[in-house]
Order: structure tokens, then C-alpha cells, then sequence
């Protein structure tokens, strides 16, 4: 059942991140983008990262995507209705992304990641009978990666603040 | 329960990956090149989701993730506010036609 869920999602995926690429209009590409997302929400569910899959709904689909589609109503000339994206480099481009997947298939089908000393020793999820990796994570946050969050939050703050000032300034 | 392969996570990460440079290398559009670029994070962000699900105690891939998200927000933010600041100046988000001796 998981992993017939993986595989619809996984397809989901693929298919509207390829339509993604393929899209002249720029704002079906960014709805495309959005399916992309949510399916991808849904693998992190799959994958035992519950919270993750939250996170993923709120900041991506919730926040970057809003982001992206002011930037396209911003920015377009207004005497289109739909917003054309043009492409250009095709071949070169589609043979140069071909070779670098056939390079990864190549190195991860050689590598067999499975057969690792500390995968295949390592207990999952499912054998220690974990419901909810939020815990662990608040635990991580506040112990491990203390000085990391304080450090996110800053760069957040400076960001928020840097985006805020390039975009009003006055030439 | 079974447990997804590996392998199979391994391996939609690598396309989601090479769909995000494609769209990258192909694009004139800004926006549509930054969301080349949110697919490359999302497709890294897979590769650390895969690898800590085989470590649920310390689950450091899943709070490496975390920081990704952090960060890909934070690139968003600052990358739009410059495609803005571009289409102010340039009056147009084509990147082969933003040309510095141009405008």
C-alpha cells in the first residue's frame, strides 16, 4: 500500500514538474509547480517525516508560491493577459540535464546505498514503532541545534529586512 | 508496513534534480528560473528525508531539511525583491535582454 502510494506520488511528480518546464504560460507552470509540491508533501508523509510534510505545506505552497505569483504580477508589461515565458538552448540544454541524470542513475545503481554498513544496521521507524518524529525534532532543535536556529532565525529577520529595502528604495 | 527503497527515493530526487537544472538552462523568464531553483532545493531536501529515515533517533537529515526550507524561504524573498528592482530599471525580466550597457 506505501509503496503503491510512493509510486503515484513519485509519478505525480515527475509529470507535473516536467509539464512545469514545458508550460508557455508562466502561471500554469507555477500551478504545475504547486502539484509538484503537494505531492512531493505527500512522499514526506510516506517517508515517515510528518512534520516536514507540514512545514513543506506552509512555507512552500503557503508562502514561496504566493511570493512567486506577485513577482510574475509585478513584473509582466500588462499589455499581455497570459504571461509568455520563452526558452531558449533546448537541445543543449535537455542533453546537457539527460547526461547528468544518466550520470546519477549510473553512480547511485553502483553505489548500492542499501548494502551500507550503518543503513543496514540502523533500525527504522517502522521496527522501533515511532508515531510522530515531532519530538525528536523539538528535542534536536533545542539541544544539538541550538546555535543553528538562533543563527535561521537571524538570517530570516536580515532577509525579510534586505528584501524589504531593495525592493523601496528610490533610484 | 513495508518501507520505501532507498534506492527508488535515491532516484526520483536525481530527476526531480536534473528537471530543476533543465528548467534552469532553459528558461529566459527570471521567475520560471527560480522555480528551477525551488525544485533543486526540494529535490535535495528528498535526499536528506530519505537517508533519516533510516536514523529515527537523532533524525538530523529531517533538521537539516528544516534549515533548508529556512534558507530556500529566505532565497525567495530576496531573489523576487531583485527581479522586482530589475523590471523597475530594465522594464523588462527577459535575461537575455538585461543588459547593463543597454539600460
Amino acid at each position: 500500500m506505501v509503496l503503491i502510494l510512493f509510486y503515484t506520488f513519485a509519478f505525480l511528480m515527475l509529470c507535473t514538474a516536467l509539464l512545469m518546464v514545458f508550460m508557455k504560460n508562466l502561471l500554469h507552470a507555477v500551478f504545475m509547480l504547486l502539484i509538484t509540491l503537494l505531492s512531493l508533501a505527500a512522499v514526506y508523509v510516506l517517508l515517515m517525516a510528518d512534520f516536514l510534510a507540514v512545514t513543506q505545506l506552509m512555507v512552500y505552497v503557503g508562502g514561496i508560491l504566493v511570493l512567486i505569483l506577485f513577482g510574475i504580477m509585478l513584473s509582466n508589461r500588462g499589455d499581455t493577459i497570459f504571461i509568455q515565458s520563452q526558452s531558449g538552448n533546448k537541445i543543449m540544454g535537455g542533453l546537457l540535464s539527460f547526461m547528468l541524470f544518466g550520470g546519477l542513475v549510473y553512480i547511485i545503481a553502483r553505489t548500492h546505498f542499501s548494502q551500507l554498513s550503518w543503513i543496514k544496521q540502523s533500525e527504522t521507524f517502522v521496527s522501533t514503532g515511532a508515531k510522530s518524529t515531532l519530538h525528536g525534532i523539538g528535542i534536536n532543535l533545542m539541544t544539538n541545534f541550538a546555535l543553528p536556529f538562533e543563527v535561521a532565525s537571524v538570517v530570516l529577520l536580515i532577509a525579510l529586512m534586505g528584501a524589504a529595502f531593495i525592493s523601496s528604495q528610490i533610484k | 508496513m513495508a518501507s520505501i527503497p532507498l534506492e527508488h527515493v535515491l532516484l526520483l530526487s536525481a530527476a526531480l534534480f536534473c528537471i530543476g537544472v533543465l528548467a534552469i538552462v532553459t528558461k529566459r523568464h527570471a521567475v520560471a528560473i527560480l522555480m528551477g531553483i525551488e525544485l533543486i532545493f526540494n529535490a535535495a531536501n528528498l535526499n536528506l528525508i530519505a537517508f533519516s529515515q533510516h536514523d529515527p533517533k537523532l533524525l538530523q537529515g529531517q533538521v537539516f531539511a528544516l534549515f533548508v526550507i529556512v534558507i530556500a524561504a529566505a532565497e525567495a524573498a530576496i531573489a523576487l525583491a531583485i527581479v522586482l528592482k530589475v523590471y523597475q530599471h530594465f522594464n523588462t525580466v527577459n535575461i537575455n535582454e538585461v543588459d547593463a550597457s543597454q539600460g
